[in-house]
């Protein structure tokens, strides 16, 4: 009998399963897969390397491009490295502030991993109640930074702007009329923190029906339970860390394990997963969306009761308020000074690390006293998740490669950067 | 023991058969048919926008007509994407003003960093986020279009600039 050769498959780039500009070569058995190769970097920016010809606040926002579902818990890390460098504590209110939005981005990134998780593997309703979630979420961002992705609003030595006391309200159309608007507006009558509130009191309920679609349902079993298993030995050998860890049975937080900001006051759970599977994962994140809730309504209580400044009253670092600027001369000064040239940084390095959504985001900065970086590496979660996705996919069909990849929850930014 | 197996051989028989978990999540969408409708007809009704929003640029007059930029070129220092060029020469009165205001709005990363550079309110960003281009050289707006954006939209700018200012 003539020897059958293995045939060499072309996955992606454009292939809408892919995430974004995955490439995959996979060499093919019959419709087993054999071995794969992920190609990446299709979506490099150089983002490292421009960090390196800037002052340090201008990188923040290309800090928001990195991982594009999770904006606000990039920039988290790279200001608490500079925090680091400079010895800066920012003040409580914005340090809450933080944990209030990286939280509410961890249910952001989640619902669109979710959403478009389901949708590759089949299931077209979850992706649309995800997105109606989102866009309460995002008008959040909007509300208190004026963009609804990339709100470059976190700033080393705190956070730019207090929240808005308003929320921006629907007006009445020829579609609507005075008392349906109303209907409308109900949750944004009062501050940006009665419109999270209620978000917080629906949200376990739509999580529920998310729940009720997927965790019982034959087909999304069929899919997901016992692909891509990984023992808890090879997760930890492979570098993997957040949600893929923890589907693997590791109980591993950096909220917990070496909490910044004020997680640690903060009473949540870790879900832990115990198979390694897809399965798994999907249950762990779905639990993390609930527990991101109840951090948020914490938030909500402390924030409420507790006004206060946002951000340090150091004019070294942070510039004046437009009201002294405009009136005091040395506040200019101080202001020209910022915009111009930034700030400088003492000579050394300082590695911070956030539980960003998809795992252990990291920033190592290298100073050499100037006022822009002299290296940044990243430490992007998804790197690892994806390079074991040979080992992950081996001996599945092909169909299951779109499962696995799904649960790996990989966006481009973070990898090619 | 034995009666136990059975009971649940046959509980898990009914479950499959009877596509429970299956009709379950088809109530969870039929009743989506019954509730409050999120979708906006836009462009007949838009989303609200916060009054922080960071569209299209604009510049800023003063009342009486003086333009606001003293060419300080601050924004242009601070602008992370190089994406503001300006050029300034003193004019008749002894004044400084800018002879040329380019922003490339391709290479505009909205941040809101310029706005915030601006020592006279002069560079705004405004809530117009549906703008387009036909031509490739339209993605550079210069000075007289900025100064057009910001006349036409004066008050807007300015009720938005005013909410915002006990948080800046």
């Amino acid at each position: 009998m003539a020897e059958i050769r293995n045939y060499t498959m072309n996955f992606g780039p454009q292939h809408p399963a892919a995430h974004g500009v995955l490439r995959i070569i996979m060499e093919m058995d019959g419709e087993v897969i054999e071995r794969c190769d992920p190609h990446i970097g299709l979506l490099h920016r150089g983002t490292e390397k421009l960090a390196e010809s800037k002052p340090y606040n201008q990188s923040i926002g290309y800090m928001d491009r990195l991982d594009y579902v999770s904006m606000m818990c990039n920039e988290h890390a790279y200001v608490l490295a500079i925090e680091k460098m400079l010895g800066v504590i920012p003040p409580i209110r914005a340090q809450y502030i933080r944990v209030f939005f990286d939280e509410i981005t961890r249910i952001l990134n989640h619902c669109l991993w979710l959403g478009a998780h389901a949708l590759d593997i089949g299931a077209m309703t979850v992706f649309l109640y995800c997105f109606r979630e989102r866009e309460d979420l995002m008008d959040c961002y909007e509300a208190v930074s004026g963009a609804r992705m990339h709100a470059t609003y976190y700033r080393p030595g705190g956070v730019y702007r207090d929240l808005p006391d308003q929320m921006p309200k629907y007006a009445p159309t020829k579609r609507h009329s005075e008392a349906q608007t109303k209907a409308r507006n109900a949750d944004r009558e009062g501050s940006l923190l009665d419109f999270v509130e209620a978000f917080t009191d629906r949200f376990p309920g739509y999580v529920d029906e998310y729940e009720t679609l997927l965790s019982d349902n034959r087909i999304w079993k069929q899919r997901t339970v016992d692909i891509g298993v990984v023992t808890p030995e090879r997760a930890k050998a492979l570098g993997f860390t957040g949600a893929m860890l923890r589907g693997c049975g590791v109980e591993w937080d950096l909220r917990k394990k070496q909490p910044y900001a004020v997680y640690e006051k903060m009473d949540f759970d870790i879900p832990v997963g115990t198979n390694g599977d897809c399965y798994d994962r999907y249950l762990v994140r779905v639990e993390e969306m609930r527990q991101s809730n109840r951090i948020i309504k914490q938030c909500i209580d402390w924030l409420r009761k507790n006004p206060g400044p946002v951000i340090v009253d150091d004019h070294k670092l942070i510039p004046p308020s437009r009201e002294n600027m405009k009136g005091d001369m040395e506040s200019l000064i101080h202001h020209f000074k910022l915009f111009t040239e930034g700030y400088c940084v003492p000579a050394g390095e300082a590695y911070a690390a956030i539980e960003h959504p998809k795992g252990e985001f990291g920033i190592y900065l290298v100073s050499d006293g100037a006022n822009k970086p002299y290296r940044i590496k990243i430490r992007a979660p998804g790197f690892p998740h994806l390079a074991a996705l040979h080992e992950m996919s081996q001996g599945h069909m092909l169909a299951d490669m779109v499962a696995i990849i799904g649960s790996l929850d990989i966006v481009f930014g973070e990898i090619d950067r | 023991m034995r009666l136990l197996q059975i009971v649940n051989a046959g509980k898990q028989l009914y479950k499959t058969f009877s596509l429970q978990e299956l009709r379950k999540g088809l109530g969870v969408t039929g009743r989506q048919l019954f509730r409050k409708k999120t979708t906006i007809m836009y462009p007949e009704e838009k989303t609200p926008k916060s009054p922080r929003f960071r569209g299209l640029h604009a510049l800023r007059r003063y009342a009486n007509g003086e333009e606001r930029c003293i060419a300080c070129k601050l924004c242009e220092a601070v602008c992370p994407a190089l994406a503001i060029t300006i050029d300034s020469e003193e004019r008749e009165d002894g004044t400084r003003r800018t002879t040329r205001y380019d922003i490339d709005l391709f290479k505009c990363v909205y941040c809101g960093f310029c706005e915030e550079a601006c020592p006279v309110d002069a560079i705004v960003m405004t809530d117009i986020h549906e703008f387009h281009m036909e031509e490739n050289h339209e993605c550079i707006i210069d000075k007289q279009r900025l100064l057009e954006l910001g006349d036409m939209h004066e008050k807007e700018i300015a009720a938005a600039r005013k909410q915002d200012a006990p948080y800046r």
